[in-house]
């Protein structure tokens, strides 16, 4: 159905492929594992012409779909909200759909691997399943008591803004796996859980705050953040998630003495 | 899962003759998820402990500083610095129990701040459970050792001593 408009605008496309000069020439250095082949994974490179105002989500799509279909990567949305492709681009957790190559230093091969500390399934695809468990464990969702009101339930605008910056967190577990401690023992709840669970403990609605807390207390819980501020740093959401760590730690304290 | 990976090992074997080692039916064995709910998965503790521990470490970091500073202080520079210690000049301080509760206090805090700090370092980076327990137990043993050691030197020191 959309061939007349593909062939309307054809000619146009074809003179802006032919007029490369906007186009750079990118090595794409993508750590492959397939259990399918090999128990190892390796380096592989992908040479291509890509627009630096690309982002690296696109020239992944242009490997798989015109050099090596058998690359394997997570992506739904491609506009960063759904949070699939987070991958280790250049050592650095982010999502592939926000990462401009102009920003990461096209003229040095760009590394691209999969986030560390889940087990890797193929590619660049994690099991995302210890991650999830963290979640669930903290238990994201609403607890209150009492009978459930006929309206809404009001919040104040300041009582909303004290937990506003952890709702923007989208599970991509960019900073999960940007975790030493994470790296080391997969016990520890992750900063995404405790993001996740900062978000409802600070909500005035709610009213499970002292089960989170309780279960947040536990030796592999906000004790084991040792404040490296990698999950800041790796947030493609901008939170302060070092911040609202230290805050779920300040309430425990204060709840107890 | 577990059956794939018994057979790709029995296949390792007769790998020699170009045949590849992992396809589709017998993929390579991934590496077990970190947080996968097991029978060895430590049981939640639901204790304060680690609570008081990074407390503990917050307030005893900031009386050390006060005590190691004063004690490097008084060792180091005041009074021809570092020339200035022997026996008799440890003799002396001691003979005031304000140097033996600062003394003391510093051994305790000092210790038992080092050794929480290197616990949590044992926790974090040692790769297996043996390894990991047994770093603990030195690390027990050399603190329990050194603060005991200390303090009945501190409480049963004679300065007639000969």
């Amino acid at each position: 159905m959309s061939t007349p408009t593909l062939d309307k605008h054809s000619a146009a496309l074809d003179a802006a492929e032919n007029d490369a000069s906007h186009l750079i020439s990118v090595t794409f250095r993508i750590r492959r594992f397939n259990p399918e082949v090999a128990e190892d994974a390796s380096w592989q490179d992908f040479q291509l012409e890509i627009d630096p105002k690309e982002r690296v989500l696109d020239a992944l799509h242009k490997i798989k779909w015109d050099q090596d279909g058998s690359l394997t990567f997570r992506r739904s949305c491609a506009h960063g909200i759904c949070g699939s492709d987070a991958m280790r681009i250049n050592g650095r957790n982010r999502l592939a759909c926000k990462t401009l190559i102009k920003d990461i230093n096209p003229e040095k091969p760009i590394t691209v691997e999969a986030i560390k500390g889940l087990t890797v399934l193929k590619d660049l695809v994690v099991d995302m399943e210890p991650f999830f468990q963290a979640y669930r464990d903290v238990m994201p969702f609403l607890i209150t008591t009492g009978n459930e009101p006929t309206r809404e339930r009001r919040q104040s605008a300041e009582d909303r803004e004290r937990f506003d910056d952890t709702t923007k967190c989208i599970l991509c577990a960019a900073c999960t796996t940007s975790c030493p401690v994470f790296w080391n023992d997969g016990q520890y709840f992750g900063p995404a859980a405790i993001v996740n669970a900062h978000r409802f403990i600070f909500d005035s609605r709610d009213e499970g705050g002292e089960q989170r807390l309780e279960i947040l207390n536990d030796k592999d819980g906000v004790w084991r953040c040792r404040t490296t501020f990698n999950c800041t740093d790796a947030c493609p959401r901008g939170i302060e998630v070092t911040k609202a760590i230290q805050e779920v730690k300040r309430a425990l304290i204060t709840r107890r003495f | 899962m577990s059956a794939d990976s018994t057979t790709a090992g029995a296949t390792a074997a007769g790998a020699s003759d170009g045949v590849p080692l992992y396809d589709v039916d017998n993929p390579a064995p991934v590496i077990e998820p970190p947080r996968k709910r097991t029978g060895k998965t430590p049981k939640s503790t639901r204790t304060n402990f680690e609570l008081y521990g990074w407390l503990f470490m917050r307030l005893s970091g900031i009386v050390l500083v006060v005590l190691v500073l004063g004690h490097l202080l008084i060792q180091l520079m005041l009074d021809g610095g570092v020339s200035k210690i022997g026996f008799a000049f440890v003799a002396g301080r001691w003979a005031s129990p304000f140097w033996q509760a600062w003394d003391l206090c510093m051994l305790w805090l000092a210790m038992l701040h080092g050794a929480n700090g290197l616990r949590t370092v044992i926790n974090d980076y040692a790769q297996r459970d043996n390894t990991r327990f047994w770093l603990k137990m030195l690390l027990y043993t050399a603190t329990v050792f050194t603060v005991l050691l200390g303090t009945l030197v501190i409480f049963t020191f004679d300065p007639n001593i000969r």
